[in-house]
């Protein structure tokens, strides 16, 4: 009954997202959006980190490489950008594998800056692509988004231009992306392989014993979230219509803000990321005057979170009030009522 | 001939990098931090010796002198007030800590003194050099690539021979038997994160000796020190002495074939050393 209220109050936000954009707020539409999309990466970051205990620094590859193949399809191969999304979320999963190959040699810290320095070489490749604009980066052919499938539809239904057919496109887009990647989430975490998962991360010898082995499932998990980065760099860059390998491999935009996030909505917890991008929206939003100071406070609620809060606000939360909006916990089984005889 | 200019160039730059290096090598190995503000904090140091220099009016050699001290009680309380806090069995907490210290610093540090670039002014030496033969070689790049030597022969002594160093290495070792033999781990943390900070201010009188530095390098730099700390191993200060000097041969050698290679090359070897060698060449202690 709890879990049913839950969906259905995730359900009415849902349907409340989907339907800004047709009241027209452009400037608000293209916010959302972004915020969208670091949902998206932070969902990604939490499964791993969270979850499957990779704290990685080179998410940013991911993103980059994503966008990267969804330029080379546009430009170079003249296909539409939507499918070089695709595309660049399947290359991103391609090139997860030899990173993994390569990373997953290493622990802990080591393993954070492996990523980091992998997601450095990327960065430094791709500004060598000249036929991608090198170090300063391209555009998007003209009016290769508005060749996507669909525009020409929202164009005629909606009576809209050309430039707000895309963004509404993109936003629900990036919604979509949102809810698929919580409900994939949540299936998965609570699926033999993510409760096998939960279990490395809480004790990884006992996990061992009963048969779980933790190397495949976390290749599986790094795999997967590098499929879905890459998939959200490329939409990212979509809207943006131009990419940079600086802009692209951005370590502060695609993890630094991704990891503030998870870390003050609550880090292993499957709400926490939402609540933390509220947050992090709603900072940027109040201190947009002052220049780089919301990323000092940012930085200092970081601090202070892992300081005195470890669950972050979203775990705080549950911990107090003993609610939570997507348990990953299973009932227990009912036990036998006494007297009663368990038939064999 | 150019090759061998080439590899000394290298060399001397590793040098500068194995400085940056060993501050965290010293941290990392003693309590297993990994301290990802420690690029920014350099940066930080490079600022604190341009004030200081400004400030008095004094040359920036004169000016780290009085850093230094300064420094060290930052790295001090650092670890005292907030770092102490989050050590544990974990490596998630310290990891998001000091990630947020770097962004806090470097804002901090751009609101405070804008992105220009800065350069520290240490006089006419800044353009000397020596010629050996048919080699010339930069006083700037001797002198630092001495100073990390002494730097690294320093922190050897303090570790292998002095009480201090025989708690770093205890505690490095088994820090709750070291605590039944009258060791306080906490003390002995912070004093090593003050000594770091210490090597750190050293490192960031040559970054800003020999280059321009604004407030948005640092986390490059961790990125080279922390490469070179791997590929030496975990808790071999020599070890970091050569990594550094690997990044810096590697960096060298990427750049005579084609400028924009440097940067790109040193990551490269450090990835195929890891592929080889994943624990890096000469580890000494094990977890």
């Amino acid at each position: 009954m709890k879990n049913l209220l839950s969906l259905l109050s995730l359900l009415v936000i849902v349907i409340v997202l989907a339907v800004i954009p047709l009241f027209g707020l452009r400037a608000l539409v293209q916010d959302l959006f972004m915020v969208l999309c670091l949902l998206v990466l932070a969902f990604n970051w939490n499964l791993l980190a969270g979850f499957a205990g990779l704290v990685s620094v080179g998410q940013q590859l991911f993103v980059g490489v994503g966008a990267y193949t969804m330029f080379a399809a546009a430009i170079l191969w003249g296909l539409d950008p939507l499918t070089g999304g695709i595309i660049g979320g399947l290359v991103a999963m391609a090139l997860a594998a030899p990173v993994a190959f390569f990373v997953f040699r290493l622990n802990g810290a080591y393993f954070a800056i492996g990523t980091w320095a992998v997601a450095e070489i990327a960065r430094l490749s791709f500004s060598q692509w000249r036929a991608l604009g090198g170090g300063t980066g391209t555009a998007l052919p003209r009016g290769a988004a508005r060749d996507m499938p669909g525009v020409q539809f929202l164009r005629d239904v909606l009576g809209v231009s050309p430039a707000a057919a895309v963004d509404m496109l993109t936003y629900w887009l990036a919604l979509g992306l949102v809810v698929a990647m919580l409900a994939a989430s949540w299936i998965f975490l609570r699926s033999r392989m993510g409760l096998g998962l939960q279990a490395v991360r809480d004790n990884p010898v006992a996990a061992r014993s009963v048969g779980v082995d933790p190397v495949r499932l976390k290749a599986l998990v790094f795999l997967l979230t590098a499929f879905a980065t890459g998939l959200c760099g490329a939409l990212i860059f979509i809207q943006t219509g131009r990419v940079s390998p600086d802009a692209a491999f951005s370590v502060i935009d695609w993890t630094a803000f991704v990891i503030f996030i998870v870390v003050i909505g609550g880090i292993g917890t499957l709400p926490g990321p939402i609540v933390g991008v509220l947050v992090f929206y709603g900072l940027q939003r109040l201190l947009s005057d002052y220049g780089t100071v919301y990323l000092i406070v940012l930085g200092l609620i970081g601090i202070v979170v892992m300081l005195f809060a470890r669950r972050g606000l979203w775990g705080g939360f549950t911990q107090w009030t003993g609610f939570d909006l997507l348990p990953l916990e299973h009932a227990p089984p009912k036990r036998p009522e006494p007297g009663s005889r368990r038939e064999t | 001939m150019i090759w061998l200019d080439t590899l000394i160039q290298g060399l001397l730059l590793g040098g500068l990098y194995a400085l940056f290096a060993a501050g965290l090598s010293l941290v990392f190995g003693i309590m297993r931090l990994v301290n990802l503000a420690h690029g920014d904090l350099i940066v930080l140091g490079a600022y604190l010796i341009l004030g200081i220099g400004t400030a008095l009016g004094l040359n920036p050699f004169v000016a780290a002198l009085i850093a230094l001290p300064v420094m060290f009680l930052l790295g001090w309380l650092l670890q005292t007030v907030l770092l102490n806090r989050v050590l544990g069995d974990d490596i998630l907490p310290p990891l998001l800590v000091t990630f947020g210290l770097s962004v806090v610093i470097q804002n901090a540090l751009l609101e405070q003194f804008s992105a220009d670039s800065r350069k520290l002014p240490v006089g006419p030496i800044e353009a000397d050099s020596i010629t050996f033969g048919t080699l010339n070689v930069g006083v700037m790049p001797l002198i630092t690539f001495a100073s990390a030597i002494l730097v690294i022969l320093c922190l050897n002594w303090i570790f292998y021979r002095t009480a201090l160093g025989r708690a770093f290495r205890a505690t490095s070792d088994d820090a709750v038997t070291a605590q039944l033999m009258g060791i306080r781990p906490r003390r002995v943390f912070a004093l090593a994160t003050g000594i770091a900070l210490v090597v750190a201010t050293i490192a960031a009188l040559y970054l800003g000796a020999r280059a321009n530095f604004d407030p948005s390098i640092g986390p490059a730099r961790l990125l080279y020190a922390f490469e070179a700390v791997i590929i030496g191993g975990l808790g071999s200060l020599w070890g970091t002495l050569i990594g550094g000097l690997v990044i810096g041969v590697a960096q060298a050698f990427g750049a005579a074939l084609n400028p924009e290679w440097q940067i790109l090359a040193g990551h490269i070897a450090f990835v195929l050393i890891l592929l080889v060698r994943p624990r890096g060449l000469f580890p000494r202690a094990y977890d």
